[in-house]
């Protein structure tokens, strides 16, 4: 074991491959915090599609969810990757392919979210908001759509987990997160051991963190539902 | 840019073949890792329920420590970290044998197995305390009472979650093709640099996977009807992540 290879290069880890500050466009939390709230606004939207009366609506969204759901994200990434330029006629930098992939790929996981949230609220509300006098889009406004946010929290924190792991992912077209940094420095140092566990840690230590709020939200919302 | 579609790439040359053997590695290493993941998920879901602290410490360390880091970490940590610590002979045996392969392959069971355990947890606390007690009641040991009474009862419960973790190992291998295994979608991006048809060779390596996918979901549910539990299904948070 040697420890000096990460102190060395723990600003570079740290700052760059983690956080995003630093000469590359990278940072896994630069990708997945802006992923996760992309994501999560088409997710509600797409939740809300599936929900829908009109077949037409709720088929596509039906697919695009079944589709992304049977896919690898490694494949999507890529789809990512070839697809854009042969649109656009250029190539966008590895942070925005990144970041669309995720947020579309996520969307589809997300919308399952959001549909089993505004499941969850009983179907006595929708009457009662009707019988006040609501619309159909101010009851799911004013009434579902605040109590169904407060369901999901759980389960939103839980999917910012596997977002937060995937993001490695993006390491394979050459976005520079905490997993391609380490890989840099491993390429200069060879020290595969101590940088690929300290970067397991470092992963360790977020997701495990969140994965125990996530169960504490959630004993904490059954309390004030019971 | 006008997109010239050439569909023919994918029979013409090796593409073909590619496709096939992507596809046949793709399976195998699932398969292998399949068995290794259910393997550890069987024995650590029970060791989990166990009544003695210290059995119980170490498997939560197991499905904690491996669930929380990303799959593509330890691919690199099985690839890149461990071979240089193994005696040599066995590391000849590893590099003259596909080393990139059997990384891939533990790193996937091992991570899986981390999530099979919280599936197999989850469905051996949804079978009632009273089979437990009756088992014990009859003269089983504890050890008969989860071999022959429990755990059966728990597979049968598990299997939608079961199936959507399964589906998600298959899925994860191609995380795979980063340490040089040439999986399906090793083969796709081959293609891709050989033909320079992005869109056709994707299209292809995506349907591969979305058939597979689909058609082992549309099995396991006609097996879940048939051997479901009327009345019972798993509760809890099976497998999330």
């Amino acid at each position: 074991m040697d420890t000096g290879v990460i102190l060395n290069n723990l600003n570079f880890l740290i700052v760059q491959g983690f956080i995003g500050l630093g000469a590359f466009t990278g940072g896994t939390l630069r990708l997945a915090i802006p992923a996760i709230i992309l994501g999560f606004i088409l997710g509600v939207f797409i939740g809300l599609c599936r929900l829908a009366r009109s077949s037409w609506v709720k088929i596509p969204a039906t697919v695009y969810v079944e589709f992304f759901r049977g896919v690898p994200l490694v494949m999507v990434i890529f789809w990512f990757w070839f697809i854009i330029p042969v649109f656009l006629g250029k190539s966008l930098p590895e942070y925005s392919v990144a970041l669309a992939a995720f947020v579309i790929f996520e969307a589809a996981y997300l919308s399952e979210i959001v549909r089993a949230g505004i499941q969850s609220v009983p179907h006595g509300q929708v009457e009662a908001a009707t019988a006040t006098g609501l619309t159909h889009v101010q009851t799911m406004r004013y009434v579902i759509l605040p109590q169904a946010l407060r369901n999901m929290i759980p389960a939103l924190v839980t999917q910012f987990i596997v977002l937060l792991k995937d993001t490695s992912l993006a390491s394979i077209i050459g976005y520079v997160d905490l997993t391609k940094a380490a890989q840099i420095v491993n390429n200069r140092e060879i020290r595969p051991f101590e940088l690929y566990l300290f970067i397991a840690v470092i992963y360790w230590l977020c997701s495990y963190g969140m994965s125990r709020y996530a169960r504490s939200l959630e004993r904490r919302f059954a309390q004030s539902a019971a | 840019m006008i997109y010239r579609f050439d569909w023919s790439v994918l029979w013409s040359g090796q593409s073909g073949i590619w496709l096939l053997q992507g596809l046949v590695t793709t399976l195998e290493m699932s398969v292998l890792a399949w068995l290794l993941a259910f393997t550890l998920g069987i024995a650590s879901g029970v060791l989990r329920t166990a009544l003695i602290p210290p059995l119980r410490w170490i498997s939560t360390f197991y499905v904690e420590f491996f669930r929380n880091v990303p799959l593509l970490v330890w691919m690199f940590f099985w690839y890149f970290a461990i071979p240089p610590l193994l005696p040599e002979s066995l590391r000849n045996w590893l590099f003259d044998h596909g080393v990139e392969f059997w990384a891939g392959f533990f790193a996937l069971g091992v991570y899986h197995g981390a999530r099979f355990s919280e599936v197999i947890r989850s469905g051996i606390q949804s079978v009632p305390k009273t089979q437990f007690e009756a088992a014990v009641s009859t003269g089983l040991t504890v050890a008969q009472a989860y071999r022959l009474i429990i755990v059966p009862v728990a597979l049968r419960l598990i299997i939608p979650p079961a199936t959507n973790e399964s589906l998600n190992l298959l899925k994860n291998s191609s995380v795979a093709l980063t340490i040089g295994v040439a999986e399906l979608t090793f083969q796709t991006r081959q293609i891709e640099t050989y033909t320079a048809k992005a869109f056709e060779a994707l299209t292809a390596g995506t349907l591969i996977y979305l058939i597979l996918c689909l058609t082992i979901a549309a099995i396991m549910a006609r097996v879940e009807q048939r051997v479901a539990i009327p009345g019972m299904i798993a509760q809890g948070r099976a497998g999330e992540f």
